[in-house]
Formats: structure tokens, sequence, C-alpha cells
């Protein structure tokens, strides 16, 4: 007697229902949906950015060397530089050398640069020299391409040799040429191409690495920068020997810079060492912040969406309330009523979701290609995106659908 | 007559009353009605509006509930039935017949009819072959694939009678069925009222102001200020008496 419709049956004859009604009001549904397709397209592309922006900084830190702890003059904050870098520089080859004896460090390297004309020819280029000594290679984890990068041997005898980055290999001598062998004139000074580095980019602050020519420390010391104090460097890298060695070796760096520099207890550092991980979080917490600064963008344009799903579908309870009473009349109960409106939110809110994704994805690599900003579509923001929308149809749903479950089969029978 | 009193009556109603609050007043729409219909009747209901024989047809219909007073439809107290149990009552036993078709807009004759089966057991393809099996009786199959939009009142109406037969229930109810039909449909809808409680036993109530539609049922119950005044055969009513309103009773 009380056998009702099985479940299968209600699901196909509900769903049938809620497609119908919202085909006949195609453009009241369609109109309704947008805000679900702006929100979930603008969640889905937002995080696709941030993801992407996320992947580029820690690619672009990875490519920076492996377990690498720079050391740079003046103290830093986290927060940027109190005292100018490169300025009357405080580090020394001799606080390279007293580094060099942690145990937990593998290599030690330093350096200076100064932007000067590279000349070969006719052509010439401007760009970044960079005196560095044979470890550098090692620890940026920077291969060359060809030819090879300079030893020990070249920078104990100060040899005027050079390996050039691709961008100054490409605009003196052309794209497809190798310059190994040939000579190239830095301050008229005559320097051997020993080697071309491998591609490196852009690094996360927009620079172009491969715009550089890397000579030997001692030779940019003594023929090229000569004016600067001798034995002063910029900078100094150092790798440890593992990942877990980092906080170790950071630590004993300072330690021994505090005693090379003579600091007393409690006097501020005139020295910041950083690690990738240092740098990592300071980018990782830039980008939550973003992120949930979009997110909650996201959030309020599904939230306004939620509101329209609302609204048209109390016009949409009252506009068929005699229908809902002759269903009410015919054996309907409060449930299938219930179950058929808010099936009606659901299809609106996850087809508006859908679109949503499809939209979501296009705009993303959109802003990939026109933008070129780098994007990483999520599978799982995606889904979420999609299912929280069918979430928001049915929250927004339910209070209109209860309404039309609670009325009255004669007072809607009667309704004009 | 006596044999009648053995079997359970298809509807009985003990003192039935029905009151609603309007602002400060209060309405009795139903006075202490105490009545039997038993399986296989045909019956009228007639009195002028507001004499409570639409409130009737709700408490009978199991749309609505008496404020005192028992109904038991086939023995069952619908009283003491909940909303759910009601709805599922009406949709295995009764059907509903009304003034305004009350046909859905923009679905076909077909689907109008098989509503009431969405919200039973019967499995899809079952429930279609079932809808339109109703539609034959009701004469109207040829109107399947129509919309109510394209057709006329009596086409219209016939698929209403399809969608309450579908069920096959044990109780038909119309309110007032020809009050949208001229008089030629109206006697051809009543003549298959007649004919469908002729053929096959259904017990069939009708609410009208017409005395020519009471006229073709067999038993005529009349109201006025929301009591029974008079109840009795349809032939023993003198045809002068049956005025529209049904007003002067004898």
């Amino acid at each position: 007697m009380n056998a009702g419709p099985s479940p299968s049956k209600l699901l196909v004859m509900t769903a049938h229902a809620a497609l119908r009604a919202l085909w006949r009001n195609r453009l009241r549904s369609g109109l309704t949906m947008l805000g679900m397709v702006i929100g979930v397209a603008s969640v889905i592309a937002m995080v696709s950015v941030g993801a992407g922006a996320d992947r580029f900084v820690q690619q672009q830190l990875a490519s920076f060397g492996t377990n690498i702890i720079m050391v740079i003059p003046g103290a830093v904050t986290s927060g940027g530089a109190r005292s100018g870098w490169g300025g009357a520089s405080t580090l020394t080859t001799a606080d390279a050398a007293a580094m060099a004896r942690i145990p937990e460090l593998a290599a030690v390297t330093y350096s200076r640069r100064q932007v000067l004309q590279i000349v070969h020819g006719s052509a010439n280029w401007s760009t970044v020299v960079q005196g560095v000594t044979e470890d550098f290679e090692r620890v940026r984890d920077w291969q060359v391409a060809s030819g090879s990068f300079f030893t020990e041997r070249h920078e104990k005898s100060a040899a005027k040799v050079a390996v050039l980055g691709q961008t100054v290999a490409r605009n003196l001598f052309g794209a497809g040429q190798d310059p190994v062998g040939t000579v190239v004139r830095i301050k008229n000074v005559p320097f051997k191409v020993i080697g071309v580095l491998a591609a490196k980019g852009q690094s996360s602050w927009g620079q172009d690495q491969d715009d550089v020519v890397m000579i030997p420390f001692s030779t940019a010391e003594r023929r090229v920068m000569g004016a600067g104090i001798l034995g002063t460097v910029e900078m100094i890298y150092a790798s440890a020997r593992t990942t877990a060695d980092l906080p170790v070796a950071a630590a004993a760096i300072a330690s021994v810079l505090r005693q090379q520099h003579r600091i007393a207890h409690g006097q501020e550092d005139d020295f910041t060492v950083r690690t990738l991980e240092d740098m990592a979080s300071a980018s990782a917490a830039a980008s939550e912040v973003m992120g949930n600064l979009l997110l909650a963008i996201a959030s309020i344009s599904l939230l306004v969406g939620g509101i329209g799903i609302m609204n048209i579908l109390l016009v949409s309870v009252t506009e068929r309330t005699r229908e809902i009473g002759l269903r009410m009349a015919v054996g309907a109960k409060a449930r299938h009523i219930l179950l058929q409106f808010l099936t009606e939110a659901a299809v609106l809110s996850m087809t508006g979701g859908l679109a949503g994704v499809a939209t979501g994805i296009v705009a993303t690599h959109l802003i990939g290609r026109i933008a070129q900003w780098p994007t990483v579509l999520e599978p799982a923001a995606i889904a979420a995106s999609f299912l929280f929308s069918g979430a928001v149809g049915v929250f927004f749903g339910y209070y209109p659908a209860h309404k039309a479950s609670r009325l009255d089969p004669i007072e809607a029978l009667r309704w004009e | 007559m006596t044999a009648r009193a053995a079997v359970t009556p298809l509807i009985e109603t003990v003192g039935l009353s029905r009151c609603y609050a309007l602002g400060e007043a209060t309405v009795h729409a139903l006075v202490d009605a105490t009545l039997r219909i038993d399986a296989g009747e045909l019956v009228a209901i007639i009195g002028p509006s507001g004499s409570g024989k639409s409130t009737l047809m709700n408490i009978l219909g199991c749309l609505d509930r008496p404020t005192s007073g028992v109904y038991r439809f086939d023995g069952i107290d619908v009283g003491g039935l909940d909303g759910d149990a009601r709805a599922a009552l009406r949709n295995r036993r009764i059907g509903f017949v009304f003034q305004s078709f009350n046909l859905l807009p923009r679905t076909t004759a077909l689907e109008n009819v098989e509503l009431p089966l969405y919200y039973g057991p019967l499995p899809l393809g079952a429930q279609r072959a079932r809808a339109r099996a109703a539609l034959e009786r009701a004469g109207i199959a040829h109107r399947a694939d129509h919309v109510p939009g394209r057709m006329s009142g009596g086409e219209q109406q016939r698929v209403a009678i399809a969608r309450a037969l579908v069920g096959d229930p044990d109780l038909l109810l119309a309110d007032e069925p020809t009050g949208n039909l001229d008089s030629k449909t109206s006697r051809e809808i009543m003549a298959m009222l007649h004919a469908l409680n002729r053929s096959t036993g259904l017990t069939v109530v009708i609410v009208t102001h017409d005395p020519e539609v009471a006229a073709v049922t067999d038993r005529v119950i009349e109201f006025r200020d929301g009591r029974i005044v008079a109840d009795g055969p349809a032939a023993a009513r003198s045809p002068g008496s049956a005025r529209p309103t049904g007003a002067d009773a004898p």
C-alpha cells in the first residue's frame, strides 16, 4: 500500500522533469547559470595562475643549485635589504676560505660582477661579467653546453679564459655558431672562449640569467675589475652536502663569519646567510596570501551565483504553484516535491559549474598564451570547484524547495 | 438494504465538521455531516456556493482533514493518517477530475496521464503502457501526443479523466467536471462517467451546480450552510425542484 517509486525510477523521473523545466525557461536558466559559470571559471583560472606562479618560482629556486646557501653582505631582514647590496662589501676571499673548512659544506665559491662591454670582431654586447671560482659550476649546478668550464689551474694562474652565457654567445656570434676557441675582448683584454653555458632562462625576478660571461675570479680581480679592493667579494655561494645539512651548515657559516668579522656577542651581523628554503618559504607565504585573496573573490562570485539560483527558484515555485498542488493531489509526497526542486537547483548549478570548468580551462590557456604567464591546471581544484558549485546549488535551492514541499495542495490548486 | 450494511462502505463519515479561522471569526464550512457511500455508487453532491460541498470533497479526497468527526475510507480512519500516508492513499485509490482540468501545460496528453504513476511503484515502461490504455478508455487515445493548449475543453477533460483512471482507483472525485464545458460536451462527459460507473463499478462522486448533471446520477446529496439537507435518489427529485442552485429542496 505504501510502496512508492523505486529510487532509480524516482531519480530518472526527477532528473527528466528538472531538465524539462529548465529547458522551458532556457534564457532564464542560462542567465542564472552565468553566476556559477563565472564563479567556477574564475576559481579555476585563479588557482591555475597561482599554481603556475608557484611552480615557476620553485623551478627557479631549484635551478639556482642544489642545497645552495648564499651569503650576501649587509644585514637583510626577511622583508628586504636593510643596507644596500654590493656596496662596500664586507665579505672577503678569506671568509670563503674559512667557510670551506666547515664539514657540512661540499663546496664554496664566490663572485664579483660588473656590467662591461664585450667585443668580438665588429660585434659587441653589453653584459654582466662575473668573476667566479672554478667551483661555481658545481655549486650553482650549471653545466656547460659545449667546451668546458675553467679549472683550478686557470684560477691560480689568472688565465684569460671566458665561458659565455647563451644570450651573449647568440648576440656576438649568431645563432648556431659555436664560439669555443675564438677570442673576445673585455676592456681591451683578449679572452679565449673555452665554453658556453647551458641555457638557464629567466630568473624568478625576470632577469635573463644567460646574459652573462664567466671568467676566473683572480683574472677579474687583477685584469678587469681591478679598481676595487683586492680580496673583497660580492657574494659567497656554498652548497651543503645534503638537504638535511642545510640548517646546521647555515648556522656554522654564520658563526664562522662572526668570528672572521670579529662581531661581538649581541651585535648585529654585517652579512646575511640565506638558504633556498628561506627564499622558498618567503615566496610560498606570498603566494598563499595571493591565493587566499583570489579564492575569497571567487567564493563571493559563487555566493552571488547561489543567491541568483535561490531567487529564480522562488519565482519558479510561485509560477508553478498549481502544478505543485496537482502533483500533490495525484500522490506526490512532500519529499518528492522537495527532491524535484532541489534537483532543479543542483542541475542548474552543476550545469553552470560544468560550463565554468570549460570556461576556466579555456581562460587558463588564453592567459598562458596571451599574457605568457605560467599556468598549471590542477585537477583537484577543478573537481573541487565543480563539486562546490553543486553544493552551492543544493544549499541555496533548499529554501525554495522546502517552501514548495510545504504548500497546502488545496490552496495550491486554487492558486491563480 | 440489509445486505448493504454487512459490507464495509467505501466512504463513511460520522459527525464530520470543518472550521476555518477567518480573521476574528470562525467559519463553519461543514457541520456534522454523516453519510455513507458504498462501492459502485454514482453520487452527485449539490448545493449553492459556500454550502460546504467543496470542503466535503477535499476531505473525501484526503486532501484535507476534518476539524472533528470521523472519515473512514474503505474502513481506514483517514484522520489518523499523516501527509505521506494520505498522499499514498490518493495516489493508489482516488482519482481527481477538476473543473479547470489542471493539465500540465506544454506537456503531452500521454505524459499528463502518466503523472500519478510517477509516484507509484510501476516501472517506466509499464507506466507508459498503462497511460495509453487509460487514454483509450477515455476515448482520447488519438490525441496522446498533443499538448493541452491544442485541445478543446472536452478533449482536455477526457485527458484529465484518463489521468484519474490511470491508477485504477476505487473512487473518482469530480469537482464541477462540466463547469467549463458547453452543454453538448457536458452531456458527453457525463455519459462517459455514467458508463464508467456502470461498466466497471467505479464509485463516482460528482460535485456540481448543474441539475442536468445531477440528474444523470443515481443519488443526490444536497448541502446548505455546511449541512446535509437532502439525500435521496435523483429520480425522486421532481424536475421543477432541480434548479441550478438546488436551493429549493423539498
